[in-house]
Formats: structure tokens, C-alpha cells, sequence
């Protein structure tokens, strides 16, 4: 049986999800409250994308899920998500279960907290209810934020004391299993003053699997100093509406970066916003995306300047094939007051067939005149003459269209700091351009 | 395909944008020869290497081409270059994000064929060889395919794709413009190192210089879209100290460039 939109609405659920967690009582009141919004607010408004027949409330309903003992118990196609050394520092959530949770003991020693939210509502309640959709995302945005919250579940909470240097990644891995399953993991970061992180979250589900929603929020907050890189892939079904809000504050002196792989064959709401709230932080955004079949994507970054000195540059590419449309948003919006800042995009599209769509559309805001902005932005197809020369040493044309696309991308993905990671990637891409 | 190899050009006929470039080109070349093509500037030399290539901007409108009797026109550009046609480019492409080597692992072994991969151990082994006799810094291997080359490391990468795909024909359209002295020996002594009976050359040039580091058998003048006269390696000592001229006297044309009336 699977929930129609009005049984979503139903309390019952809620409490229940809230039961399964083992959460704090205050949690579940703020589910109480979201649920209420969820009914009364509109859908985002997304540039160029009309959602209203997206699927954001049919699914099936939450199941108990089976924790594992190790990785290596997870099927293949999970398995090949798993980057972490020594698979140790890891969290495996399994629609809304989390399956396996492993922190390294060094680090917990030094103080980090890894672990489901659920548990950190109980066991570090004052943290969660600082930073627990207060600043960065709200829950009361619009529909899908507010639906997030009523049913999130499972999720990550990290939290880095001040200066404790975490050298190898942590991993989430977020698999959507089962037809019409969803998932609504809640990401919450917090890399304290001169601390540094590297994150690693992956969400994917089996070949074939045709999962139905997934609908989730990562908030990021850097402190002053703190060195933040997060990297994403997104590898979900041609059935699946996949959702993720993404939103990071950085304090004084803070970078982060933000790799973004959309990868996902169905709908997708991928959305990143970086405060820069602290003199002289920046943020990095890499984005891409890559859509086959009737995919269809709306990928917005977006970078607020509040304060002086800060810096961002965000470049997003992406690549259509078949009927798949992309549309890509940049926007970069520098405040009064935030003198001696310099935000600077790029953009480019690449259109394989007459019927694939791209669009970029970069937008600079800009209320400070002692500034430096700029963008750049493309959209078009395989170069004829690159084609060409690269088939003229006998390369066959699919081959070489995959090794122009690859090097299209290749300014993003370069940059992923998990080599394991980026040749996953390629991949995925490869597996694409198979079918 | 051990047989010495043998293209045939016969009457070829090619225009761009509608404009008609080669008015007639005949021209045979087996393995083991040399062949060189001199020509005044805008004649068609790099467009009947072009159109050789099938390259996608310039239309056959008559002739024919064969490779070892197999017909040339018929092939897509990919199949001409497995059947051992290749062209080193007077204007290379540049492709970002593909690194030289990735480049030409995905070349050699789609000249070897499926379930025939050269591993890669063996096939870095050949690269560094040939680099070095090309004196090519290693770096080379993992920058992006041409991107920000100088002319002169457009060329020598041309030569080390040449000298990794082993064709039976190869086309050199202008491999010695933009070098220095240094330069043109070594890109002389990488593309000597493959000459025999299993190779033909076509080598297009405006200069006497490259043809005393690679010996012609035969040198043709190009004009007006065609070969307007054949000869030994002398007729190129003589354009070099008279120029086109003579030539153009002999033939009772006034311009050479195409698509003027003789
Ligand atoms: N797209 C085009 N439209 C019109 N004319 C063209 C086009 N492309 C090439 N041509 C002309 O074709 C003629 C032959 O060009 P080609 O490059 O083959 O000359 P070339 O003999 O190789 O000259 P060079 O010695 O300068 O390299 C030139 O006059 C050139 O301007
Ligand atoms: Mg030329």
C-alpha cells in the first residue's frame, strides 16, 4: 500500500518515524509543526523548472531495516560507494534506517561526534538545538523543507571540536532500496573554530532499483579558520524525484568546498547556498551534472558575500544526452558592506542531441561597488573538429564523443580530493553513454 | 595486411562551403616511398590532406581514392585511420580535460581492436621510448591533447602519434613550419625511424630544408587544385632556388591559388 497525499498528512506517521529514531521530545515537536506547514506552504520556485507534477509525497511506507555488521555485507553496486579507508569511518543508512555507524576510535577520542541524529537529539541535545535547522535551512522555506522535517530520518550528525584536524574522510552512504521506498536524510556539520573536515555523502540506490523520493538537507556551518571539503554524488533511479538542499555559513577565515556530482537519471532539485558570513572566508563550488534519458534537472548555487574580503567562484558544467534537460543556475550576490569581495562564476553546457536541453543562466547581484564579479557562460555541442581530429587517429565516434565529454568534465571532477571517488565517477559516466 | 601498402588517387574533385578546391588530383603512392608535395600558398595541399582524412567540412564531388584497393570515400574517418591512413595536422586540434596519454592509449588500441588491449605497462614503456626520441619533456604524457603546445610540441606530438599508430600511409602536411633547426632533425630522425617497405609517405612542404633530413623518391608542384608536374628529388632544388615561376610559365597560368581562370 503506498501513502497518498493525504495520509501524509497524518500525524500517526510522524509519531512513528519520531519513535523509530529514539529522538528527543522537542524533535518530534518540531515534526508536530512541520507537518502543519507542509500542508499550508507552496512548492519552491524553481528558475526555467516547473515541479507541480513532481512526486514529493507518494512512497511506501518506512520499513524496518536490518543493521549490518560491516560493508562488506552490502551488495555490490553499494559497495562501490564506499571510499573511506579502511571503511571506518562510515554511516550507511538504508532508506530511513541507519544500518551501520563506525567512528574511528582516535577520533572520537579527540572529541568528534559521528553518528545518527536521532541519537545526537538525545545525547547532545544543546548542539542539535543550536544548529538543527535554525540558521541554515529553515524549516518553513517552502513545501519540501517542510516535509523534510516532518519525516526526516536517520541522517548524520558530525560535529569537529575547535583545531582537531580530521585528515582522512568521513563517509555517508545513503541507499534507497525497494520500489517506491524513500528517504529523508538530514546532514548536519559543524566544523568548529581552525578545525578541519573532509565529507564524503553518497546517494544511490541498486541498478534497477526504482526507489521513489529522495528528500534531503545538508547544513554545513565553518568556523572561523576551519578548512571544510564536502563531496557528493547523487546516483539514483529514473523513477526517483531526488531533492537535496544544501546550505553552508562560513565564519571568518573559513573555506569550504563544495564538490557536487548530480548523476541521479529522474528528477532532480539539487540546490547549494554558501553564506560567506565571516570577513575574508570563501567557498569553492563544483557542480556538474549529467543527464541521459528523460532526466530532468534543476542544479541552483548559490553564494551570499555579507562580508568584506570574502570570496567565491563557482563553475558548474553540465552534459545532456537523449530528451534530458538540465538547467543550470548561478547566482552570486554580493551585499552592501562586503567591499574588496570577488565572486566569479562559470558555466558551461554540453548538448549531445537535438532534443537535449541545456541552459545556463548566471546572475550576479550586486550592491557594493568595490567589488570584483565576473562570469562566463556557454552552451553547445561536440566540437565537429575535436570529433575529427580524435577519430582521425581511429578512435571510434562514440569513444571519442565519451572522451570529449570526460574532458568536459573533467575540470570538476579533477578536483574531488578522493581519487577512489573520481574514477567512480567516470564510471557511472561510462555506464551512461553504455545504455 | 603485410602486402607493401598502396594508396591511389584518381581524378579527385573536392569543394568547401560550395567552392571547388581540388580540381582533379592523380597521385599513387606505395610503401616505401616518399612523396612530396610543394605548392604555392591557398593551392589545396592541406585540403587534398583534408579531404584524404575525410574531414567533415569538404565534399568529394568526383574521383576516386583506395587504400590497398579498399575505396576511401566509402570509410568513416575512424576506419580510415584503422585501415592505416593518418594525417599529421597543419592546424591540431586542441581537446581540454583529455591528457596525451589517455589520448593515445584510446588510438592504439582502437587500431589493435577489442580483446587486443595493449597493456598498459607495455604501453607506457613505448611512449617513454618514443618521447625521448622525440626529446619530449615526459610532462607531455599528462597534459591536456594540445592544449597551450607551441606550434613546434604541436608537431613532435603529431610525430609520436605517427610513431605510436604505425600507418601505411602517412600524411605530413607541414610538420617542419614553426620549427627550429634542432627541432627538425628530430622530428626528421622520428619519422625516418618508421620509413620501410610497410609505410608510404605524402609530405607536404614548403621548404628544400625538411627534404634533406627526409629523402623524397618523387616531388609533385601543386597548383591551381591539382598536381601540374611530377619529378625527382631535383625538381625540388630547383622550385627552392627559382620558385613557382617557372612552373607557372611552363603551364601558362598567371595566379595559382584555386578557383582563378588559367
Ligand atoms: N571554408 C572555405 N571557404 C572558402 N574557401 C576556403 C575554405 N576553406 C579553405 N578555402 C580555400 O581553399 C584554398 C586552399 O586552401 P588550403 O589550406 O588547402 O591551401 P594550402 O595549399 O594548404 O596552403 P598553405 O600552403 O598556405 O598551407 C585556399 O584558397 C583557402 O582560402
Ligand atoms: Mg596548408
Amino acid at each position: 500500500m503506498s501513502m497518498d497525499t493525504q495520509m501524509l498528512f497524518d500525524k500517526k506517521i510522524v509519531i512513528e518515524v519520531s519513535g523509530k529514531n529514539g529522538e528527543a521530545d522537542w524533535m518530534l515537536q518540531n515534526r508536530l509543526d512541520a507537518l502543519k506547514l507542509a500542508a499550508q506552504l507552496p512548492l519552491p520556485r524553481l528558475q526555467k523548472t516547473n515541479i507541480s507534477k513532481w512526486n514529493f509525497t507518494k512512497f511506501e511506507p518506512f520499513a524496518e531495516e536490518v543493521p549490518i555488521m560491516s560493508p562488506d555485507e552490502l551488495p555490490a553496486d553499494l559497495r562501490e560507494f564506499v571510499f573511506v579507508e579502511d571503511k571506518r569511518n562510515l554511516l550507511v543508512q538504508k532508506n530511513a534506517s541507519v544500518i551501520y555507524c563506525n567512528l574511528d576510535q582516535s577520533l572520537s577520542e579527540q572529541g568528534v561526534i559521528f553518528t545518527d541524529l536521532g541519537t545526537a537529539s538525545q545525547k547532545h541535545e544543546s548542539l542539535l538545538r543550536k544548529y538543527f535547522m535554525t540558521d541554515g535551512v529553515r524549516i518553513d522555506e517552502h513545501r519540501l523543507t517542510a516535509i523534510h522535517a516532518a519525516f526526516q530520518s536517520g541522517g548524520v550528525f558530525l560535529y569537529v571540536p575547535g583545531n582537531v584536524q580530521v585528515k582522512i574522510p568521513l563517509e555517508g552512504l545513503f541507499w534507497l532500496s525497494g520500489k517506491g521506498a524513500a528517504m529523508f536524510p538530514h546532514i548536519l556539520i559543524v566544523a568548529e573554530a581552525g578545525s578541519r573536515l573532509d565529507f564524503v555523502a553518497n546517494f544511490v540506490a541498486c541498478r534497477d532499483d526504482l526507489g521513489a523520493i529522495n528528500n534531503s538537507v545538508m547544513e554545513v556551518f565553518v568556523g572561523a579558520q576551519a578548512d571544510v571539503r564536502i563531496s557528493t554524488v547523487n546516483n539514483l533511479n529514473s523513477e526517483a524525484v531526488d531533492v537535496v538542499y544544501r546550505r553552508a555559513l562560513v565564519d571568518r577565515n573559513g573555506h569550504l568546498e563544495w564538490n557536487i556530482a548530480d548523476l541521479s537519471d529522474g528528477r532532480i532539485v539539487s540546490n547549494n547556498t554558501s553564506h560567506l558570513q565571516g570577513e575574508s572566508s570563501n567557498v569553492d563550488v563544483r557542480e556538474f551534472a549529467l543527464g541521459t534519458g528523460d532526466m530532468k534537472a534543476n542544479v541552483t548555487s548559490s553564494v551570499y558575500h555579507l562580508e568584506r574580503h570574502t570570496k567565491s567562484n563557482i563553475n558548474a558544467r553540465s552534459v545532456m544526452k537523449d530528451q534530458a534537460s538540465g538547467i543550470i543556475n548561478s547566482i552570486t550576490k554580493i551585499e552592501k558592506g562586503a567591499s574588496k569581495s570577488d565572486g566569479q562564476q562559470s558555466g558551461k553546457v554540453l548538448m549531445l542531441n537535438p532534443e537535449a536541453r541545456g541552459d545556463v543562466n548566471p546572475i550576479l547581484l550586486i550592491d557594493e561597488n568595490d567589488v570584483m564579479a565576473g562570469h562566463a557562460a556557454s552552451v553547445g555541442k561536440v566540437d565537429p573538429l575535436q570529433l575529427y581530429y580524435l577519430m582521425s587517429r581511429g578512435i571510434h565516434r562514440s569513444e571519442a564523443e565519451k572522451l570529449i565529454i570526460h574532458g568536459f568534465l573533467d575540470a570538476i571532477i579533477s578536483k574531488i580530493p578522493s581519487n577512489a571517488l573520481c574514477e567512480r565517477i567516470h564510471h557511472i559516466i561510462e555506464r551512461k553513454f553504455k545504455s | 595486411m603485410s602486402a607493401a601498402p598502396e594508396l591511389i588517387v584518381k581524378g579527385l574533385k573536392a569543394t568547401v562551403d560550395g567552392k571547388e578546391i581540388l580540381k582533379g588530383v592523380n597521385l599513387e603512392v606505395k610503401g616505401g616511398e616518399i612523396h612530396a608535395i610543394m605548392g604555392p600558398n591557398g593551392t589545396g595541399k592541406s585540403t587534398l590532406a583534408s579531404v584524404l582524412m575525410g574531414h567533415p567540412r569538404y565534399e568529394v564531388t568526383d574521383g576516386s581514392v583506395t587504400l590497398d584497393g579498399e575505396d576511401v570515400l566509402n570509410m568513416e574517418v575512424d576506419e580510415r585511420a584503422r585501415a592505416g591512413l593518418f594525417l599529421a595536422m597543419q592546424y591540431p586540434a586542441e581537446v581540454s580535460g583529455v591528457t596525451n596519454s589517455d589520448f593515445l592509449r584510446s588510438a592504439v588500441n582502437a587500431r589493435r581492436g577489442e580483446g587486443n588491449e595493449i597493456s598498459l605497462m607495455k604501453f607506457i614503456r613505448e611512449m617513454d621510448n618514443k618521447m625521448e626520441l622525440l626529446e619530449m619533456d615526459e610532462k607531455f604524457a599528462t597534459r591536456y591533447l594540445n592544449e597551450g603546445f607551441s606550434g613546434g610540441e604541436k608537431k613532435r606530438n603529431e610525430i609520436l602519434q605517427m610513431m605510436m599508430l604505425k600507418p601505411r600511409i602517412a600524411i605530413l602536411d607541414e610538420i617542419d613550419s614553426g620549427l627550429d633547426i634542432d627541432a627538425l632533425k628530430v622530428v626528421s630522425k622520428g619519422v625516418n625511424s618508421l620509413l620501410g617497405p610497410e609505410m608510404g609517405v605524402i609530405l607536404i612542404t614548403h621548404y628544400q630544408r625538411l627534404l634533406n633530413y627526409i629523402k623524397p623518391d618523387y616531388v609533385h608542384v601543386f597548383i591551381q587544385g591539382k598536381i601540374v608536374k611530377s619529378g625527382g628529388p631535383e625538381l625540388a632544388e630547383r622550385l627552392e632556388a627559382e620558385g613557382y615561376d617557372w612552373v607557372k610559365e611552363e603551364l601558362g597560368v598567371e595566379d595559382e591559388t584555386v578557383g582563378q581562370k588559367a
